[in-house]
């Protein structure tokens, strides 16, 4: 062994990391494909409650597709297949009795590219309680104040809620984007690549906001950037082709991991 | 300076010059109508054209207040029949965008766009004329409105598509369901541009003669009801154009220029509004 180890041994880590945890997210035997052309072949996982999870991978190796699985998102795209049975907390996300709007209230997500609507920073934060019902002022009030909260985002905004949530900045986009999932109060909060597009301060601001939000939270998120999985991150699954190679505690895989291609992965020999 | 470069220097002054001189060649015929009415209306303007009703052959003076109030009224009649058949239209042209009725309401809206505006007047004519025995203002609004959808139906749609998908994942990932990603954030995200879209097909019909001839019919009085013929500037402009008075003339000068000024301010209307609406989703 030649290659560099990403170093995540003298990093600060809770004295719980990894460790056992009750599973949130079951996936069995599931399988994905875009027309004839299989994405997901056969992953099986169980994810932790109350961790951080993030899958890695090389571009198109199905990560994304994962975790648009979690929350249905692929339901829409044309000509999609899905076999196989993804549990959350308990309940088969396919269940003919589960009705996606209230799936995606329990599993709330957040974009590679921070999509905040052309709308004012409150009625952003607002548009899921509405969508449930909420129309109390006094409520949504609340809502809005404790997401942005959550979201490290009130101190920033407080003073100008009613301005359009596109006069923030990219850093602020995207924590706007956590305080839009979070509002619904979901269980697990999906992110996919939350920080490709922001500068490395505000890649640390969201990647600490991810440390506070687990003691709530599930958190999956899937990454390209491997420093960003070691350090934020408590298990990692590792996709390569629609293939699960490997998944477990992040420490595991990122300092000796069972399968060879998860090394020459991680190490930068590809990908 | 090699030669290579001299000559690609050349090259590029070439084509620039070649594109200046399209663009003056184009504006040089809007130049010349400018002129050419202004100079031959302005004098025959005053307040009294506003306000007044034509005149009797020969006796000076009068005015076209009930041509003015027809045009606004055939015009708000179209808007009324085109803007929600052309943006629920729209929508759905953009939101099924691969389905067959999709592709034929795209094809059939691009057929619609190309008839004449003189076989619309004659559809209007037998839709909405014939069946009552009389002209009215109702007929005209029709015309205009048949001409209006598709204009309307492909600016929503294609403003629509512009909508980054991004925005409609983002709700549906909230758990709103289609129709509701489309009403609350992908439809107002695209709004301002509807708008211009709208006010731009409105200035665009303001100035059509055919289609009135035989819906709308001409008024000599002062009329507002629907159900009954109605003058329109465009069709008083032509009566007097072609009559042989030169007092009728000069009408027909005037009521161009008024035609022309209205149709400038509703685009220029357009284009404060879109700027404005786009200021607002941006600070």
């Amino acid at each position: 062994m030649t290659a560099v180890r990403i170093e995540t041994s003298g990093q600060k880590r809770p004295a719980d990391r990894g460790g056992s945890a009750e599973p949130m997210i079951q996936i069995q035997d599931l399988a994905l494909q875009y027309g004839d052309k299989p994405a997901l072949k056969g992953i099986s996982m169980t994810i932790p409650k109350n961790r951080v999870t993030a899958f890695i991978g090389p571009s198109g190796c199905g990560k994304t597709t994962l975790l648009r699985c979690l929350n249905r998102m692929n339901d829409l795209v044309d000509g999609v297949r899905i076999q196989g049975r993804i549990l959350i907390g308990g309940r088969d996300i396919h269940d003919g009795a589960m009705d996606v709007t209230e799936l995606r209230k329990r599993v709330g997500m957040v974009f590679q590219k921070s999509n905040p609507f052309p709308k004012s920073i409150y009625d952003n934060v607002a548009y899921g309680p509405r969508i449930l019902g909420s129309r109390s002022r006094s409520d949504l009030d609340a809502t809005v104040e404790r997401s942005l909260d959550a979201a490290a985002l009130w101190n920033e905004v407080r003073d100008r809620l009613h301005e359009s949530a596109l006069s923030l900045s990219g850093g602020q986009q995207q924590r706007l984007c956590i305080a839009r999932a979070l509002a619904v109060e979901p269980e697990v909060l999906l992110m996919d690549e939350p920080c490709s597009a922001l500068d490395p301060i505000a890649t640390a601001k969201i990647e600490e906001l991810m440390e506070e939000l687990k003691s709530r939270y599930t958190i999956v998120v899937v990454t390209h950037n491997m420093q960003q999985a070691a350090r934020a991150s408590d298990f990692t699954g590792f996709l390569l082709l629609g293939d699960l190679v490997e998944f477990g505690a992040t420490e595991t895989i990122f300092t000796t991991p069972a399968d060879r291609r998860t090394e020459d992965y991680i190490t930068g020999r590809f990908g | 300076m090699s030669w290579n470069q001299t000559r690609r220097k050349a090259v590029s002054g070439l084509v620039v010059g070649f594109c200046a001189a399209s663009v003056v060649l184009a504006l040089i015929p809007l130049g010349f109508i400018l002129t050419y009415v202004i100079r031959n209306g302005l004098p025959a303007l005053s307040l009294g054209f506003f306000t007044q009703m034509p005149k009797p052959v020969g006796e000076p003076g009068g005015g076209m207040a009930n041509a003015i109030a027809g045009t606004l009224i055939l015009v708000g009649l179209a808007a009324l029949v085109a803007v929600p058949i052309g943006i629920i239209s729209g929508i759905y042209v953009s939101e099924y965008r691969r389905t067959r009725l999709a592709s034929a309401v795209r094809f059939s809206a691009d057929i619609l766009n190309g008839v004449p505006s003189i076989v619309i007047g004659l559809f209007a004519y037998t839709a909405a004329v014939l069946p009552f025995r009389r002209f009215s203002a109702l007929a005209g609004g029709l015309a205009l409105g048949i001409m209006m959808i598709p204009i309307i139906v492909r600016t929503t749609e294609e403003l629509l598509n512009l909508v980054p998908g991004a925005l409609r994942d983002g709700a549906l990932a909230l758990g709103a369901s289609r129709a509701r990603a489309v009403f609350t954030v992908i439809l107002p995200a695209a709004l301002p541009g509807i708008l211009t879209g709208v006010l731009v097909a409105l200035a665009r019909i303001a100035g059509e003669t055919a289609p009135l001839l035989f819906t709308a019919f001409n008024n000599r009085f002062w009329s507002t009801r629907l159900d009954q013929p109605i003058a329109s500037l465009t069709v008083q402009v032509y009566t007097y154009a072609i009559s042989p008075y030169d007092d009728w003339h000069r009408q027909a000068w005037a009521g161009a220029t008024v035609l022309i000024g209205a149709i400038l301010l509703f685009s220029l209307l357009a284009r404060a509004t879109t700027r404005r609406l786009e200021r607002m989703h941006r600070t």
